[in-house]
């Protein structure tokens, strides 16, 4: 088994063996491939690129093309243990909307996205007045996929006004990894924001 | 003609008929005592005999799903995009069965054969079989094959509904299901349009209410209409656009009511086509089987009830332009699947060419059939690249 990115070795540690999950933007699968070998952990992806659900399938993952932004009604409510979006939250059309969904259809959910409060992020639009480009952000303004950024704070004011506990989280930089110097002043040292919630 | 015969392709391949003396009993409680199927096979049984794969047939299909019969056929088989060393259904790996359904009209008993009891043809007398009276006979076509599991049943279309029908009736005789531009039953839309193609049929006054062999003639400009419905069906809009548009065969409006659009010479043509290779009564049974498909009408009408009993993987696969089976109805099949936690993958392909692009080698297409396939393939402990 190879060695898993750093983000989702935080991710794996959080799901439970022999539980079901759901991977929302799944890519070509490595989560639940791992997730399936190392845990016996049973689940779906859901992706929308054709060459990831190719992939998904070579890499023996049950994957359905379906698009987040069309809504998941097709999942029953808390048919699921842990529902896992990795850097689709900024992506989709309402982020919100579907942390409800995430939480309806799961018991628990596991959400990372890129830390728009990361300090080469505010110092980029302090210095440059220009909207920030970075490894993890490498898009145009006008091009971008990720349509709604937000801050380590935004998501947690938001997870307040909708009554979703965080169970754990952690940050880690640009390259998925964990490092003390974060733990310092997370939400400015951070670059990517691994949340861990449930519904209170 | 093939000048040659490519490296993808089977090759000259010849059917077998297989005799069956045990009476099959139907869904309609009538008995075929006795009956014949129509067989092909390609590519190797490996010692273990679980490299089988079955193939079943849409609504006009047959036995010949690959290959040539001579250096003089104009096409190969059927499927031949799918099957095939390299291809999807690779040959090299998989011992593919096909076959010709009963009640079909290419060599398997069905109207056009005679009833041992009268002496005569079958004819509209054939009874009328269902998709588990299909599945049912595949099941005795693989015991006579020694076959006890397949390692996948494929089908598109009618025949991918075979193919969720093998999964519910003998969960434990198949490992994957691979279901293509199919859906868990028809829609009032869909019967609609047989009832049209079966009364084109019935109407014709070649028909003799299915006698015709016997009157020595054929109901042609029935079946030819019926034809010519159901390849409309096929077609998506977009498709008849870019491949006729408007275009007139004369150039000019004649202001008459023969032909004058393209399209409708296509269609004279493929109707044509038809009309003389297919058996009437043979497609008034097969829109029947369709019309009367609804594995869910066993489980008060719960398809997830219906499939909780299922034990194999499953591939389905739609096509985003297919509007007699649209994505929707495949997506019916993946969501009740995962509502059981079934193993299932589900694409839904960009395509430009409606129901008839699950026979085409449309690349995306390929790749995801041939991902699942080599997938199964690795299991069974062959080298794949």
């Amino acid at each position: 088994m190879n060695a898993l990115r750093e983000d989702l070795n935080i991710i794996q540690q959080w799901v439970k063996p022999d539980s079901q999950v759901l991977d929302l933007g799944c890519g070509e699968g490595v989560l639940l491939k791992y997730l399936r070998e190392a845990k016996n952990v049973r689940g779906y992806g859901l992706e929308i690129s054709p060459e990831k659900i190719t992939a998904c399938i070579a890499n023996g993952v049950n994957v359905v093309e379906q698009d987040l932004n069309q809504g998941l009604n097709n999942f029953t409510d808390h048919s699921i243990d842990t529902v896992i979006m990795t850097q689709a939250l900024q992506a989709v059309d309402r982020p919100d909307l579907l942390l409800d969904e995430m939480l309806r259809i799961g018991d628990e959910a596991i959400v990372t996205f890129p830390n728009f409060g990361y300090w080469r992020t505010r110092f980029y639009l302090l210095l440059k007045g220009r909207m920030p480009m970075s490894e993890t952000l490498p898009y145009n303004w006008y091009d971008t996929p990720n349509i709604h950024l937000c801050t380590f704070l935004d998501f947690e004011i938001l997870c307040r006004e909708k009554g979703i506990q965080i169970v754990n989280k952690t940050v880690v930089d640009g390259e998925h990894k964990e490092h003390w110097t974060i733990r310092l002043w997370p939400s400015m040292l951070g670059e990517i924001a691994v949340y861990h919630i449930k519904r209170k | 003609m093939p000048e040659v015969i490519a490296d993808d392709s089977v090759g000259l391949v010849s059917p077998q008929l297989l005799h069956f003396d045990e009476p099959l009993t139907l869904r309609s409680g009538r008995v075929l005592p006795q009956y014949d199927l129509m067989i092909e096979t390609y590519g190797e049984l490996n010692a273990d005999k679980s490299n089988a794969v079955l193939i079943c047939h849409a609504l006009s299909g047959d036995h010949h799903a690959a290959g040539y019969h001579s250096m003089d056929d104009a096409k190969p088989g059927w499927w031949d995009s799918a099957i095939g060393p390299g291809k999807p259904i690779d040959t090299n790996h998989f011992f593919v069965v096909a076959l010709n359904n009963l009640g079909g009209c290419s060599g398997s008993t069905g109207p056009t054969s005679i009833n041992p009891e009268t002496g005569k043809e079958y004819g509209p007398d054939f009874p009328i079989v269902a998709v588990r009276d299909w599945v049912h006979s595949q099941a005795r076509l693989a015991d006579r094959l020694g076959i006890e599991q397949w390692a996948a049943v494929i089908g598109g279309s009618l025949g991918g509904m075979q193919v969720l029908r093998w999964s519910i009736q003998y969960p434990q005789r198949i490992r994957n299901a691979v279901i293509i531009a199919s859906a868990p039953k028809l829609s009032a839309q869909n019967i609609a349009f047989n009832e049209v193609a079966r009364q084109a049929i019935a109407k014709d006054p070649d028909f003799h209410n299915g006698h015709y062999l016997e009157h020595g003639t054929i109901p042609k400009t029935g079946l030819m209409q019926a034809r010519m419905l159901g390849h409309l069906t096929y077609l998506s809009d977009d498709a008849m656009r870019q491949k006729f548009g408007r275009e007139l065969k004369e150039g000019k409006l004649n202001y008459s009511f023969a032909p004058e659009f393209q399209v409708e010479s296509y269609l004279h043509y493929q109707g044509e086509k038809f009309s003389t290779r297919f058996d009437a009564n043979t497609y008034m049974l097969m829109t029947k089987a369709l019309d009367y498909f609804d594995p869910a009408g066993d489980y008060d009408n719960d398809l997830v009830k219906c499939l909780a009993q299922t034990l194999c993987r499953f591939l389905v696969v739609s096509f985003t332009t297919d509007w007699r089976f649209s994505p929707a109805r495949s997506e019916e099949i993946v969501n009740a699947l995962v509502q059981v936690d079934k193993d299932v993958s589900y694409a839904c392909i960009e395509s430009e060419s409606g129901h008839d692009a699950f026979l085409l080698p449309i690349p995306r297409y390929m790749a995801v059939f041939g991902a699942y396939m080599q997938r199964i393939a690795r299991e069974l402990g062959e080298d794949v690249a």
